[in-house]
């Protein structure tokens, strides 16, 4: 994965750039000394390391005004930096830069149970936002698997999803407001404790801009009462496309469950030695979960149930209790840890239209024999989500790029079929060069134009999202200007 | 001009020397100067398919249409879009673009969200005549920046609609309406509180100060299975036990209610300027208080205001500051939507700098 090269004027001022800090920030929170910094090298796409020029760990908004606002007169990058989950390399420092982790803005500012919100600092964890309000009967819907470390910062960055997005939307559908410190330093308020914009959506355009527009240090976020009760079901088939069929059925038979999660048999068979949760052994397998009242759970399951039967499932297993919904998800919540057993694995992240799933699934297999690379299937069946694990050897000369390789093939093979190369873990450095798969050349200008409003120095992450070659001419004529 | 293609539109647009009005059916009171661009000739439903609860229409298809062919499969527009023309006294058919351009939304707004929050997927001409794709027809979908929304409500300044894909939803078996007699508006807006943070799925929470029969009435929403309905409506109610409460079962007469509440039908044909007022909802009755309108009623808990005025009421300077905004719906002589602080108001004016350089698509209409 190429990177630009360093700013050497920018890497010469080290000392002067790391003083100006010093001014405007308690001494622990600039952080310079090498072996320090190494704590920053990446994120959870670990294949790429680079330690920053410096990290800051700012407090407050006031703070991050003032860092910016340095980096801005010095011609500095600035990386922002949540809890660095990131599976895409979005939090990957570069050697001139100066990394800004939120991380100790992590403070409940208010909660307001009548207007059905809650307002924090973004270095507060996904799952921690829940638990301020779990008590009270309310919960934040997005729930990333990450969520016990990832922060609300790289949620609203990534604009994140979960395992519950068919019914409560992603990031974006739950975010009402934020404050923004633009790269100049200008600390601004968009949306609010209202639900629609009175402009343009600035809103929807900083959700998911992966910390290239700004950094976001404060959220308001919509919260919900939480339903009386939640139960899966689990069904095994001996095809996927039969088990395509059933998640299509029962959409259009009008239930909306709040998850429908797919694995197939590579996955089943990892999970199984792993977690031994009594998996059938199958070639698809769906987990469904309903919510509501006891009695509404039994109608909505009830109808599940008679549609799956339709489609002659090999295995039907309703949750009787907690003990046994327990059960139904610890295969699927331990997928990810048992194929990490198995061997180094690449989760990709590509969406494609449902109706498609038996066709990219069989490609995927025929792929999976030309590159010699086993992959295993997990993914969100109902929003078309899928998370193809490539499993791969990192110790192996050569490995991990015949997995990008591979990778990358599946993700244009999404595209190819009418979808997109990521649906929740974001573009990052993984998948910036694919970007010219997807969109044309008036499609990027037209995104790197709100960069450009935004950040006109193009200092904010740069080396993201935008393939290089497509955004040089930009980041160049920003280098030249300083 | 009524061009037939994407690609005729994007001619006139380059060609285009002054400002153009970008319409689709005229139906929503945004009248400018210049050129008429009319986008009904972009027309057809391009792909619907049920069972991905997806569909992809060219921007000037007519909103009937979709709205038939969702029909058809027991779907819909989760997010019910207004219909205008009985507020702004127009006739015309509204389109799916015109939706869109608006970011147009009803009642139930407030459980699954705006027209913003269905959007997938956008193509769209600039203002140089360049054509541009965002988003898609999926689901999910994070690749690059949220153009969709961005496109979503920006009124065709930014650049004029020619596909939009949305998600749309299933059409509930069954709903119901439980109606609350004689409320303040105060107390009104805590009982919808209360409801829209109970369990039980409320998907509309309105107050009438003045109802058909001239006292108050609060609603709420109930959609679903019938078995579900049946029961989350008797929890809701029990709820406002004590109350003068009702629970109102028969299927046309709650679509018909909740159509009253989404048009604003108190206001059809009565004289004045008509504002919407998006608030925090808590403060909804106070706020609607320092407006003192003619008439006034409440959708989205309190979160947002209808209010019918003398025309020419600066509301504005009545609401003072507030954690929301105020939109002049219907009338003439104040800027239509709320002036942005300098900071924000920056941004949009580079965001049109860009997308539309010479400063011709809706000019004007967005600051
Ligand atoms: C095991 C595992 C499971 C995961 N499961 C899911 C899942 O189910 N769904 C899903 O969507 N993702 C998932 N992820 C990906 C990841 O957790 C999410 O992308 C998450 O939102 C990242 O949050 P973070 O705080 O760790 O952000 P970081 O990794 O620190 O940063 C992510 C991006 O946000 C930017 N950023 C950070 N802070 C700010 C700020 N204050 N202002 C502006 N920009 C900022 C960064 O520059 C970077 O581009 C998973 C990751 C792992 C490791």
């Amino acid at each position: 994965m190429q990177m630009p090269k360093p700013d050497s004027h920018v890497l010469s001022r080290k000392d002067l750039i790391v003083a100006r800090l010093k001014e405007v920030l308690p001494e622990d929170a600039v952080i310079s000394d090498e072996a320090e910094t190494r704590a920053y090298e990446c994120d959870a796409l670990t294949a790429y390391k680079c330690p920053p020029l410096a990290a800051v760990l700012p407090s407050s908004t006031q703070e991050v005004s003032a860092v910016l606002k340095i980096c801005h007169e010095l011609g500095v990058p600035v990386v922002p930096r949540g809890s660095g989950t990131s599976l895409a390399g979005g939090a990957l420092p570069t050697a001139d830069c100066v990394l800004l982790g939120v991380a100790r803005m992590n403070d409940v500012i208010e909660t307001d149970y009548d207007n059905r919100f809650i307002r924090v600092q973004t270095g507060r964890t996904n799952l921690s936002v829940t638990g301020a309000v779990e008590e009270d009967g309310f919960f934040y819907a997005p729930d990333p698997s990450s969520q016990l470390a990832c922060a609300i910062a790289g949620n609203i960055a990534m604009n994140s999803g979960g395992a519950h997005c068919l019914k409560y939307g992603v990031t974006t559908n739950n975010l009402m407001g934020v404050t923004i410190v633009q790269m100049d330093g200008t600390v601004m308020e968009i949306g609010g404790k209202h639900l629609d914009a009175g402009g343009y959506d600035l809103l929807g355009l900083i959700c998911g801009s992966e910390g290239q527009l700004g950094v976001v240090t404060e959220a308001t976020l919509r919260i919900l009462p939480k339903p009386e009760g939640a139960r899966p079901v689990l069904m095994g088939f001996d095809s996927n496309e039969v088990a395509g069929a059933c998640v299509a059925d029962i959409i259009k038979a009008g239930v909306l469950p709040v998850a429908i999660e797919f694995m197939d048999r590579p996955c089943i068979e990892a999970t199984e030695a792993f977690a031994k949760a009594g998996y059938p052994m199958c070639e698809a397998l769906l987990i469904i979960e309903v919510e509501g009242s006891a009695a509404e759970i039994d109608e909505q399951l009830g109808l599940i149930l008679q549609i799956a039967r339709r489609h002659n499932p090999v295995e039907l297993r309703e949750a009787k209790d907690a003990d046994e919904a327990g059960r139904i998800w610890l295969g699927r919540k331990s997928a990810f840890g048992a194929m990490g057993q198995i061997n180094d694995y690449m989760c990709l992240d590509g969406t494609i239209p449902v109706s498609e799933l038996p066709y990219v699934l069989r490609r995927i297999g025929e792929m999976s024999k030309e590159y010699g690379l086993d992959v295993a299937n997990v993914f969100h069946a109902g929003d078309g989500n899928m998370h193809p694990l490539i499993l791969f050897d990192a110790n192996k000369e050569g490995d991990l790029e015949l997995c990008e390789a591979f990778g990358a093939d599946i993700l244009r093979l999404c595209v190819e079929v009418g979808g997109c190369l990521t649906g929740e873990h974001g573009v990052g450095i993984e998948k910036r060069d694919l970007m010219v798969d997807q969109f044309a050349s008036a499609d990027l200008e037209a995104q790197m134009a709100v960069k450009d409003v935004f950040d006109p120095a193009w200092l904010l992450n740069p080396a993201k999202v935008f393939p290089l070659a497509v955004s040089e001419s930009r980041r160049s004529v920003a280098l030249a200007a300083e | 001009m009524r061009p037939e293609t994407e690609a005729e539109l994007a001619d006139m647009i380059s060609a285009a020397k002054g400002p153009v009005c970008v319409q689709g059916g005229g139906t929503r009171g945004v009248n400018l100067n210049g050129d008429v661009i009319e986008t009904g000739g972009l027309s057809g439903i391009t792909l619907y398919e049920p069972g991905s609860l997806t569909l992809v229409a060219q921007a000037g298809t007519l909103l009937a249409e979709v709205e038939a062919a969702l029909d058809a499969e027991g779907q819909r527009l989760a997010f019910e879009p207004m219909d205008h023309r009985g507020l702004m006294g127009k006739s015309g058919e509204p389109t799916l673009g015109g939706v869109v351009a608006g970011n147009v939304s009803g009642p139930r707004r407030v459980s699954v969200g705006a027209c913003r929050d269905f959007m997938l997927g956008v193509r769209f001409v600039d203002g140089t005549g360049t054509v541009v794709k965002n988003g898609g027809r999926v689901m999910k979908n994070v690749t690059g920046y949220d153009l969709v929304k961005l496109l979503t409500g920006s009124w065709g300044t930014l650049g004029v609609l020619t596909e939009v894909s949305l998600k749309v939803l299933p059409k509930p078996e069954s709903a119901a309406c439980i109606l609350i007699d004689g409320l303040s508006d105060a107390d009104a807006v805590a009982a919808m509180a209360k409801a829209l943070g109970s369990p039980f799925e409320v998907t509309g929470a309105a107050h009438i100060p003045v109802g058909l029969d001239g006292t108050p009435v609060t609603m709420l929403r109930i959609e679903g299975f019938a078995g579900s309905v049946d029961y989350r409506a008797g929890q809701v109610a029990a709820l406002f036990a004590g109350q003068e409460v009702r629970v109102e079962r028969n299927p046309d007469a709650v679509t018909k209610g909740w159509a009253w509440v989404r048009d604003v039908v108190p206001f059809h044909g009565a004289d004045g300027d008509v504002w919407r007022v998006s608030c925090t909802p808590s403060d909804g009755a106070d706020l609607a208080a320092k407006i003192g309108a003619e008439a006034h009623l409440f959708d989205w808990g309190g979160g947002l205001i209808w209010a019918r005025v003398a025309a020419g009421t600066d509301v504005r300077s009545r609401l003072g500051a507030f954690d929301g905004h105020a939109t002049l719906v219907r009338g003439t002589g104040q800027p239509k939507f709320q002036p942005e602080p300098a900071a924000v108001a920056a941004l949009s004016k580079g965001l049109r700098a860009k997308y539309d350089p010479k400063g011709i698509l809706n000019a004007g209409l967005m600051g």
